[in-house]
Parts: C-alpha cells; structure tokens; sequence
C-alpha cells in the first residue's frame, strides 16, 4: 500500500443485508438491526388497529407484535401461509416482526453501490426505501426501518 | 504480616466504611452486627484487633469489651471503641471498661489505619 | 465500577429507611410504655446510626439535627427527661423532620437550617439545655469530612517489615531503616526531642503493645532509643511498674504532635514525658534514677540482651530474612499492597438488585407457561391417566405452582413502612385540622409486592386525610354524642384466601346518607327519584366529580376525589368497597392481589380470538333469555337485570372484530362492574376456563392499545390479550348514548 493510498476501513465501505421477498419483489434491510428470523405462527389480533398490524405473537415469551410488510408498503397482500417467516427487527429498543413471504439472501453490498430511490409520488412504497442496488441484475430494495416502524399516532385507532 | 481485625458495628453503613477503608490495605476484616454476634465471631476468628461500635442492640459495647476481657484467649486483644463524640468521659468510660484506644467517627481513612496499627503492629 | 463512596452513600439511605421504620416503631411504643429502657435505647440507637452514616457524607444538616435530636433521648435513657405525652409527641414531630431530612439530604436538595432549628430550640428547651452551650459542644472536629484516599495506604506500614522478627532485631532495625526524608531533612527548626516512657502495668490490661508504640514512633525522626531496666523495689511497686522505660531521641523537635499522637491511647497508663532538645544537646541518656541500670541499644548493632520481663513478647526467633528477603535489601517498595481486606460478612440477608428479580419473576412465568403447553400437548397426544408421564407432569405442575409463589414472595415487602408513612399523615393532618386522632395499625407485617406498596401510598394518603378531615367529628361534637374527644383510626392489613385485605375504618359519624345523595342528585349524578340502597348510596363516593366537603378544607380539597383513589385500586387488580353505621363510624375495604404478575382471569372466546378478562371486573355471568333484551334504537340494545337496564355491548364489535349480530338471544354476556358502579353486559362467544395468568406488558413493545389492559402467553403458546374493562366501555360508552343511569321506571 503507497502511503498515498487512503486508508480504507472495509467495514466501512460495505454494508452487509439479508435479503427477502415480499410479493414478487425483493427487499432487505440492515443485517445488523435483525435480530432472528422466526416461522410464522398465527397472530393474536390487537383491536382497532391499522391493517397492516397483522397482531402479536409469543416469541419466546415475549409478546411481539407483528406487521405484515406487504401491507405496510402499500403492496396487495397475499394471505399468511406457513412457509412465511417473521424477520425480527430492533431499532432503537423498540422489538418488531415483519411478515414477509421467505428469506432471500445475505448480501454484502459496497457503499458505493448504493443508490437514492428515485422519488416517485405515486409509489407509496418508495418512502420507506432507504437505497436501490442492483445485485446479480435484480434490484434490491434497501428498507428505511424508522420509517416502516409505526408511529403511535399510526397503531392509535 | 496481614492483621485480622474485627469490626463491630449494627450500622450497615459504617460496616461498609470499615471494609472500604481497609480494603487494598493487609488487613483481613471480619464484620459482626453486635456484640453478641461479635462474640461468635471473635471465637471463629481470634482477630488480632477488634473495633467496635458502644450503641449496639442486645449487646453493646461496653458489654462486648467486658466479655472480650474475660475471655483468656482475647485478654490482651486491643480494642478501638468506635465513637462519634471525642469527648473525655467516654474515652475514660471505653477505657475503664478496657478498651485500648477509640476512633471518632466519620473518621479518615488514614486515621482508622494509624489506630490499628498503633495497637496492633 | 462505580464509585464505592457512592455505594456506600445509597446503602447508607437504604439503612436510613430502617432506622427510620425502627425509630417510629420504637415512638410509637413509647407513647404506650414510656418507661420502657430497651424501647428509647432502639430509638436513640437509630438516630445515632443516622448520625453517624451521615457525618461521614458531610450531611450536615442531617448530623446537626440528629445530634440535637439523639440528646434529647440520651437524657431519656439517662432518666435525666421523662417521656410525658409532650416529649413523645415532639419525638415523633422529630422523627418527621428527620425523615425529611433524609429524604433531603439523599436527593441533593439544599436544606435551609431554618427548616428544622424551631425543632432543635424545641428539643432543646425540653432537654433544659441552653442553645448556645449545646452548640459549643458540637465539636465541628468531632465531624471531619471524612478522606477515603485510597492510594494513601501505600505509605502507611511501608517502613514496617518486620512483624514477626525478633524484638532486638526489630529494635535494630528500626534505628537501621529511619525514614529517609527524615534523615535527609535539614536542621530542624525547633531542635530534637526526647520521649522518655515507662509503662505501667496497667497498659497491658487494656491490651496495649509497648513495642507498636515505639515502632510507630519510630515512623519519626527517631534516631537513638535507650532501655532503662529498673528492679523494683517491692512486690506492690513490680505490680504496678515493671521497670522497663525507654528514652527516645528525635531528630526533628517538629515531630512533638505526631509523637504526643503515638500515645495517645496510653495516656495515663505511663508516665510519658515529651520534651524538646535544642539542636546542640546530644541525645542524653536518662540519668534521674539511681538505680538505673542503662541498656544501650545502638543502630545498627543487633546483639544486646533480650529484655525478658515483656508480658507479651513478640514470637521469638523468627529471622528477618523470612519477612524481608535478603535479595532485597531496601526498604519494601511504596506500592499498593494486593488487596487482602477479605471479609466474613453476615448473612442474614442477601440485597438484590430488583431488576434480577423481575428477571426471574418472568423465567417462572415461562416455566409456568411452559408447563401448561407441555400438559396440553401429553393431553393432546392422548396419553391415559395413571401413566408416569401423568403423574409426573402434575407433581411438575405443582412444583411450578411453588416455585412461581416463592419466586413473588421474594418480591413481597411488609407493608409496615407503608403504614408508618400514614402514622405521619394522621399527625399532620390532625394538627391541621385541629382534632384529637389516634391511629391504630395491625397487621403490619403483612406482606404484599413491593410495586403494590408503592402504588398505595396516594390512595392511602387521601383515604387517611379523608377520614380525619371528614370521618371524624371534632373534639366537641365526639363529646357531645358519649365518645371519647380523641378520634380512632384504624389502619389494618390481612391476608385472605390468596389476597391482601386493607382496611381503614373510623369510628366517627358515619356517612350522611341523604346529604349524599343530596349532592348527587344536584351534581346530576342520578336521577332525583332513584331508588337506591344504602350501599348504593355509599358507593357513590366513588363516583368522578363527588365530594362530600360542603367547604373546601385545605386537606382534602385537592381535586382529588374518591373516585381517583377508586382508579388507583382498580390498576393494581385490587376492589374497594365501602360499608357505613350511623353514629359508628366508616369502613373501606381494599383487596389486592398478592402479586402485579399474575392475575385472576376468565378465558373467553369472542370472534375466534382468545381473551382474558380480569375476574374482579367481572360481578356475574348471563345467560341471555329473550325475555329480558330490549331493543332501544336501531344500534342498541339493553337487558333487564333485576329492574335495571344495563347496556349491551358485543365484544366483539367493540374490539372491531366483526360486526353486530342479528340476535343476541342465548348469547352469553359478562356482568361489568365499572369505576362509578354502573353496570354494564358485555357479550362473548364462549366461557372457556376461569385462571391465572401472568401478565406481560405490551406497551413496552407496541403502545397502548384502547380497551386492553395486557397480554398473557396461554397453554397452548398464543397470545390473549387482557381486556380493560372500564378502558373499553369507557371508549364505548363515549360512542353511544349513556344508558347506565336510565331507571326502569322513570
């Protein structure tokens, strides 16, 4: 390495996903904010909340709740099958299941690769994408989980 | 040499004090809650020097020092009386009941260190 | 790590607590034995310890009024003051204040001594002592901020190494091994000084040790020491001297308060003499004695004779090698020694941190969980009865069960500090209001959790201020109706079948019925022609917005009513229920689950989804008879129970889980008791099973959620949600017409 040549963390650079399908498309989020991926079992429903809380399930005796992601990104939903799993998510203390329809990959994507979704007001999916990269030719959504946790204003009937 | 002392006191506080200011020091503390536990102690432990509180439930220290004298073994113990009055009559009052020296409490952590080894080495 | 001072200063206000606990019970009894010694000796003890505890914080305050406060009572114990009425009623004002203290002093507020110096001029004019004297005596030395300099103990014994060497060697060595900072120190200013001191015999019974006195004088300047044997003249001479003295030589004539500091325990016990030599004088020998027959031990020589007639020589012949190896001939390097303070503390209790508790509380609660799911699944795989796996699973069930009520008993506290907290309540509020109260408490050491405790301090507080603000008559009127001029409330805690009961009862006038319902006919809170029974009457105290004070006094007129207290009952799962005799007095009646953890519930199915409703919500289970449902508008519905229409609410509908059926006809309903007594019917699909369940907050993970209080894990591993009763229909009464108050008849 010529003492010119920045110095470089690789860690820095890459930012390592897991990957998943919701519908027809694929979606990640930061590996590092999931925390286990769980089979799905039925969920217990919370009254008068949003559609797309799908409720709460007994992980590991704690009480989870659970959002259907195709319903959070404003995508048609398909109904719940057992070959879907529940991708369990931590942001900032707050525990969240998102239902998704199976588990893709882990990927590790450079910075640079990133891309800034396009804005388009017509996707209401797009808000909550944090980037777009492209792996293998498909595109991959990266998902802005602050964005996708609800608010108390949006579970509050 | 490490010095094995016995501390009595029915405070939980000054107990913690006594351990805190010795701790890092060669002394190997042994604690009781009152005289009568004192007692059970000192015969567990044949300390090399015992502190104690005078205010103590069931039995004080006056009490505790008479017992301590009467027993052969801890005859010529040293004794500090833990006080929080310097006042003379109870150095004489700790004295006649055999104490060797006091400590007035809150007491320096230098302090409590220089009586122990005063009395015992 | 965290600051051990630290450590020890939040100990310090957790010993606090209980000497607090210890101090009012021990005012408490004295008020019934005054002459009781071990009674105000616990009492003195406590402030003493307090005292003590605080000095070494620099909590000034708190050590001046202690000390002031811990006279009073030593002079008590001393029979110097006697415990009348009036001192007894001052100690518990004192005990007040010095709570108050405390509490001060822990959180950090600053403490105006205006606050407590009416209470140490009180104490002092009870005590007969003048003001000023007693300050005087307040030695401010006797409270020297106390340094814990924890590096300072590398200096401490660094010169000493040779504990168990022989005494002439150590002798030797003493002279061999000055402090070189001494040595090196240049003329000093006030010249040297001699010690010369002769032990009598007396020394050794208060187990002194000449040989420390002198090692650690030699920490000094010492630079020569001389031992003088003088043969006794008689046998009651050798008695009381031994004859043995020793003169030491200082270097620096500085050093006089540090020498005079080596004995100080021994003063009297020797003849000591400290003077101090002008730079010139060469050290003397002491030569006053005739008799004197001179030892002279000279550094760095190690052969003079062993003085024989020590009572309590040091162990002999050890070499100095063994202590101090020959490889090293300097002085034993300055550093820390290893930590070697081991201590044998006493165990009587364990102090946990209460988060590990609930840690484990909530492992139970799923070993509890668990179990119940292995049992549904041995059950589901259809296992006979009688099987070992049968029999195991149920001792396994009941061993949970134990494990699970060990486990939240640790948790459990006596509701004594509880209770003390009100004894303070009754004075003050008493005082202000100018009646004579007693308060009586039993059942002290009940215990309850520690979170239920916390929680029933306001409740408690309003319900104490209630009784002696509006339960009692004043002095006058108690007179005029044949009862005695001082007022008893009566504060008590049981356990009964699995719950805790409190009561707290007057003997006062009892409730004003009629003007009762005076007030909440004007209030419009029922309806002027309602019938209703006493109890009902009563009852409605607890409806929000009642207050029986015609004028607002300055105790209970706080805005905050019965109801609120009614609320905060509720939230622990607890019931209040009220009972009044004219002329006799007042009785409300709290029953608290033992436990916030788990709770009684009935398992209902609504919708397909599993719910629990908690049991002392619940006053009776419907079956609904066509006969007693009655459409009254086109979305509502109400039933008829015993003459009175109660709203019918499908539960269903309220969660927004479906929509409104057809017919109601043979459905099933829940009775609900709500917060202000009106009743309402909730429908349900189905009555499953009546348990406990533990209770797992979902508002950590999710939020509040409207009409649902908690969630709890079932047998079979789902999730069923608690319902909030009073939340729910709250909500739905919010969004339909008010029907409970409507009378059949009117």
């Amino acid at each position: 390495m010529s003492p010119d040549t920045p110095l470089q963390d690789p860690s820095a650079s890459e930012l390592e996903l897991l990957s998943f399908y919701v519908g027809d498309h694929e979606y990640s989020v930061d590996i590092m904010s999931v925390r286990e991926i769980s089979g799905w079992t039925r969920t217990t429903s919370l009254p008068h909340s949003p559609p797309f809380v799908r409720g709460v399930i007994n992980l590991r005796g704690t009480v989870l709740p659970v959002l259907d992601l195709a319903l959070r990104l404003g995508l048609e939903a398909n109904e719940p099958h057992e070959r879907n799993v529940v991708v369990v998510v931590d942001l900032d203390g707050r525990t969240l299941g998102l239902r998704v329809d199976a588990v893709s990959d882990i990927l590790s994507i450079p910075a640079s690769a990133m891309q800034q979704p396009p804005e388009i007001s017509a996707d209401s999916a797009g808000s909550f994408l944090r980037a777009l990269t492209i792996v293998d030719e498909r595109m991959v959504r990266i998902l802005d989980l602050e964005a996708v946790m609800p608010s108390n204003d949006e579970v509050a009937a | 040499m490490t010095i094995s002392v016995l501390a009595v006191d029915d405070s939980r506080t000054m107990r913690d004090m006594i351990t805190l200011a010795l701790k890092n020091e060669d002394f190997h503390l042994h604690l009781a809650e009152d005289g009568v536990h004192g007692l059970e102690v000192l015969e567990e432990t044949a300390p090399d020097v015992i502190i104690t509180d005078i205010n103590m439930p069931r039995l004080d220290g006056f009490g505790f020092i008479d017992a301590i004298r009467d027993r052969a073994a801890s005859r010529h113990t040293p004794i500090l009386v833990l006080t929080t009055e310097s006042a003379d009559e109870l150095k004489t009052r700790a004295r006649n009941a055999g104490a060797t020296g006091w400590i007035v409490k809150p007491f320096a952590q230098d302090k409590l260190i220089r009586a122990l080894r005063m009395v015992a080495g | 790590m965290s600051d051990p001072m630290q450590e020890i200063r939040a100990s310090f206000f957790v010993e606090c607590e209980e000497l607090l606990e210890n101090l009012f019970d021990a005012i408490q009894e004295m008020t019934e034995d005054p002459a009781n010694k071990d009674t105000i000796n616990i009492a003195f003890r406590a402030v003493h310890s307090i005292k003590g505890g605080a000095g070494a914080f620099q909590l000034d305050d708190l050590v001046a009024f202690a000390h002031q406060f811990e006279t009073a009572m030593d002079m008590v114990r001393s029979d110097a003051l006697e415990a009348g009425d009036t001192l007894v009623a001052l100690f518990f004002r004192c005990g007040d204040m010095l709570s108050d203290l405390v509490r001060m002093s822990r959180e950090g507020e600053d403490i105006d001594p205006d606050l407590y110096a009416p209470l140490i001029a009180e104490l002092a004019e009870c005590a007969g002592i003048s003001l000023e004297e007693e300050e005087a005596e307040v030695d401010p030395a006797d409270f020297q901020p106390m340094t814990l300099d924890l590096d300072l103990g590398a200096d401490v014994d660094a010169d000493f190494s040779f504990e168990d060497a022989d005494f002439d060697a150590e002798l030797a060595a003493i002279l061999n091994d000055p402090p070189a900072a001494e040595i090196a120190s240049d003329a000093p200013s006030g010249g040297g000084l001699s010690v010369h001191f002769a032990p009598k015999q007396s020394i050794f019974e208060n187990g002194n040790e000449p040989l420390f006195l002198l090692r650690n004088l030699s920490d000094l300047s010492l630079c020569d020491i001389q031992l003088s044997f003088t043969p006794s003249q008689s046998f009651e001479q050798a008695l009381d001297a031994p004859g043995l003295a020793w003169t030491l030589q200082l270097l620096d004539g500085d050093d006089e308060i540090a020498a005079r500091e080596v004995f100080e325990f021994v003063d009297g016990l020797c003849e000591l003499t400290i003077e101090r030599t002008s730079p010139q004088t060469a050290p003397e020998p002491m030569a006053s004695e005739a008799d004197t027959q001179l030892i002279e031990v000279e550094a760095p020589k190690s052969s003079t004779p062993k003085p024989t007639s020590l009572p309590d020589p040091a162990p002999e012949d050890v070499p100095t090698a063994e202590v101090e190896p020959p490889s090293k001939p300097e002085p034993p390097a300055k550093e820390p020694k290893p930590a070697s303070a081991k201590q044998s503390a006493p165990s009587a209790t364990v102090r946990v941190d209460l988060d590990r508790i609930d840690r484990l509380v909530n492992l139970v609660g799923e070993l509890v969980i668990n179990q119940a799911m292995l049992s549904q699944s041995v059950l589901q795989a259809g296992l006979p009865k009688n099987t070992n796996i049968s029999t195991g699973l149920d001792e396994f069930m009941q061993l949970t069960r134990d494990i699970q009520e060990s486990v939240m008993m640790i948790r459990a506290q006596p509701v004594k500090s509880l209770f003390q907290r009100m004894s303070r309540i009754v004075r003050e509020a008493s005082a202000a209001v100018d009646k004579k109260v007693r308060l009586v408490t039993d059942g002290e050491n009940t215990e309850i959790d520690k979170t239920v405790i916390e929680r029933l301090a306001d409740p408690l507080t309003h319900m104490i201020r209630n009784a002696v603000d509006h339960g009692l008559e004043t002095s006058d009127q108690r007179l005029a109706s044949g009862k005695s001029a001082e007022g008893v409330v009566r504060l008590t805690a049981a356990h009964r079948s699995g719950r805790v009961i409190i009561e707290i009862s007057d003997d006062g006038s009892g409730i004003n019925r009629p003007k009762v319902r005076e007030i909440a006919v004007s209030k419009g809170l029922i309806h002027k022609d309602s019938k209703l029974t006493d109890s009902e009457i009563e009852n409605l105290l607890f409806m929000p917005g009642f207050s029986t004070a015609t004028e607002i006094s300055n105790l209970s007129g706080r805005g905050v009513g019965m109801d609120v207290v009614k609320s905060a009952i509720t939230a622990l799962g607890g019931r209040i229920s009220i009972s009044s005799t004219d002329g006799k007095g007042t009785v409300f009646s709290i029953s608290l689950p033992l436990t916030l953890a788990v709770l009684d519930g009935m398992v209902i199915s609504v919708a397909g989804e599993t719910l629990v409703v908690p049991l002392n919500a619940i006053a009776e289970t419907l079956t609904l008879q066509p006969e007693i449902i009655e459409r009254l508008g086109p979305e509502t519905t109400v039933i008829s129970v015993r003459d009175e229409f109660v709203p019918l609410f499908d539960l269903g509908v309220e969660l927004g889980y479906r929509k409104p059926k057809p017919s109601y006809e043979g459905a099933i309903a829940l009775l609900v008791v709500q917060e202000d007594g009106a009743r309402s019917a909730l429908v349900v699909d189905d009555i499953e099973d009546q348990r406990q369940v533990v209770i797992k907050g979902l508002q950590d993970s999710y939020g509040s959620v409207p009409g649902v209080a908690a969630a709890t894990i079932l047998g079979d591993g789902q999730i069923a949600l608690i319902l909030d009763a009073a939340d729910l229909l709250g909500q739905a009464t919010g969004r339909s017409r008010d029907l409970s108050t409507l009378e059949k008849a009117g």
